[in-house]
């Protein structure tokens, strides 16, 4: 495990921001177009959900290289409202606020790892890592 | 009390400056200013330290000051080259008053780091706010050129006109390019409309879903929308996302997309003969010789 830079995800153009040091960690690690494209599409989904949903967090990164994997974690952190029924928010076209509600399921589908922790009036802490093949 | 401070400083700005030139001249060496001729970088200091005791003569900002300084963000010298030169101003006052006094006591001591700072503070902070205000001009100057950039519709021909889009889309922008789209379509009276995506770094599902919101409003009005200018990696990761544009025009390239739109207002490229027969004529003339 490598050291982990974060962006604040504060305003909108944050997610640009988070999106602009993932792909750039991507293409250090070796990830091809197709991924880095899938990488800052899933950046973009998850800092879009805090700027959204929370206000505020973070979004942090982690180089994976171990005898298992090499790759690239996101981790998305807001001390938010959080989230009371995972399995819906999982759900292709749950959303309440009138958006596709394809972010969480196709960050999951876009990733190799994804993981969600949430409690109700704490935040949510989101996982997910792509690995290099 | 402090009349009596005031005196002593302007009554021997000679030295003052001397200090001030040697040592603002000491921290050139290393720093931002190099660029700068030596021939400017001294005239400036000058003019600088000048201005720094006529406002603190006239107690005050002076309008000299308020033009060196524009002039200076003008030339584009960093805000710290200022603020740098009146903290130095700072140490070097503070070092001479009191080398000057015999006896120094803490009253007396506090008294001259009082009087400096109100000389000081509110030149630097004058200073801070016209540079900060003349970023934030600039910064809204490019906002406005930006959005006059960012969704523009340009009308090929009759009845058929393209969107290109370049660069990343937020909301603000999202919104224009629905707005500038039927405004332009009634506008051109346009048939087919193409939205050239190219350019577009992410397509994530905010962007995806502006782009359906904006076609099926363009259907609405009666024309139709198409996308063109997928390319691979955002295609895969469209259908990662689990977005359906199957009831959506797509065509991957422009090209394609442009002899679709003409199809559709029932048009098509014809090769011109002349053309093909220069063609020939060139071909002939390239095997006789
Ligand atoms: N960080 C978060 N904190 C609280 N709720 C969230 C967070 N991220 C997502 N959600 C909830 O999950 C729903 C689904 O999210 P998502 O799949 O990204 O779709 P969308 O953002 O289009 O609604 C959101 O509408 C929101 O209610
Ligand atoms: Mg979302």
């Amino acid at each position: 495990m490598d050291f982990k830079p974060c962006v604040n995800i504060r305003k909108e153009w944050d997610i640009v921001g988070a999106r602009q040091l993932g792909r750039e960690k991507a293409k250090e690690i070796g990830f091809g177009t197709v991924d880095q494209a899938r990488i800052a599409t899933a950046i973009s989904e998850l800092a879009r959900n805090i700027y959204l949903y929370a206000g505020t967090g973070k979004i942090c990164f982690e180089i994976v290289d171990d005898f298992e994997h090499k790759g690239l974690q996101i981790i998305a952190v807001d001390e938010g409202p959080g989230i009371r029924d995972i399995s819906q928010v999982m759900e292709d076209g749950y959303t309440t606020s009138g958006g596709l509600g394809a972010g969480l399921p196709g960050v999951k589908r876009l990733m190799d790892h994804f993981d969600i922790i949430s409690e109700v009036g704490e935040g949510t802490e989101i996982r997910a890592s792509k690995w290099v093949r | 009390m402090n009349k009596r401070l005031e005196e002593i400083v302007v009554e021997n700005s000679d030295v003052i400056i001397k200090h001030w030139l040697e040592q603002v001249s000491e921290k050139r060496k290393s720093d931002y200013t190099s660029a700068i001729s030596d021939e400017l970088f001294r005239s400036t200091n000058r003019e600088f330290i000048n201005l720094i005791f006529s406002s603190v003569d006239k107690q005050g900002f002076t309008t000299e000051l308020d033009d060196f300084s524009e002039r200076l963000i003008n030339l584009g010298w960093p805000l710290s080259y200022l603020t740098d030169g009146l903290q130095t101003f700072r140490r070097v006052t503070i070092d001479f008053i009191l080398s000057q006094s015999e006896k120094i006591d803490s009253d007396r001591f506090s008294d001259v780091l009082d009087m400096v700072d109100k000389w000081i503070d509110p030149i630097i902070n004058r200073l801070v706010n016209e540079y900060s205000g003349s970023w934030e001009h600039t910064v809204s100057l490019q906002r406005v050129a930006l959005q006059e950039l960012s969704a523009p519709l340009i009308p090929v021909m009759k009845n058929i006109t393209i969107m290109p889009l370049i660069g990343t889309i937020d909301t603000e922008r999202a919104k224009l390019i629905m707005e500038n789209l039927l405004d332009g379509v009634i506008k051109h009276n346009s048939e087919v409309v193409l939205i050239d995506i190219t350019g577009v770094p992410v397509v994530d599902t905010m962007v995806a879903h502006h782009i359906i919101q904006a076609s099926e409003a363009v259907r609405l009005i009666g024309s139709t929308c198409i996308l063109v200018g997928i390319r691979p990696e955002i295609a895969q990761t469209i259908v990662n996302l689990g977005i359906d544009l199957g009831k959506f025009p797509t065509k991957s390239s422009l090209r394609k997309g442009f002899e679709t739109a003409l199809e559709l207002t029932d048009r098509k490229i014809v090769h011109s003969k002349e053309k093909d027969q220069t063609i020939e004529n060139l071909l002939d003339s390239l095997d006789k010789g």
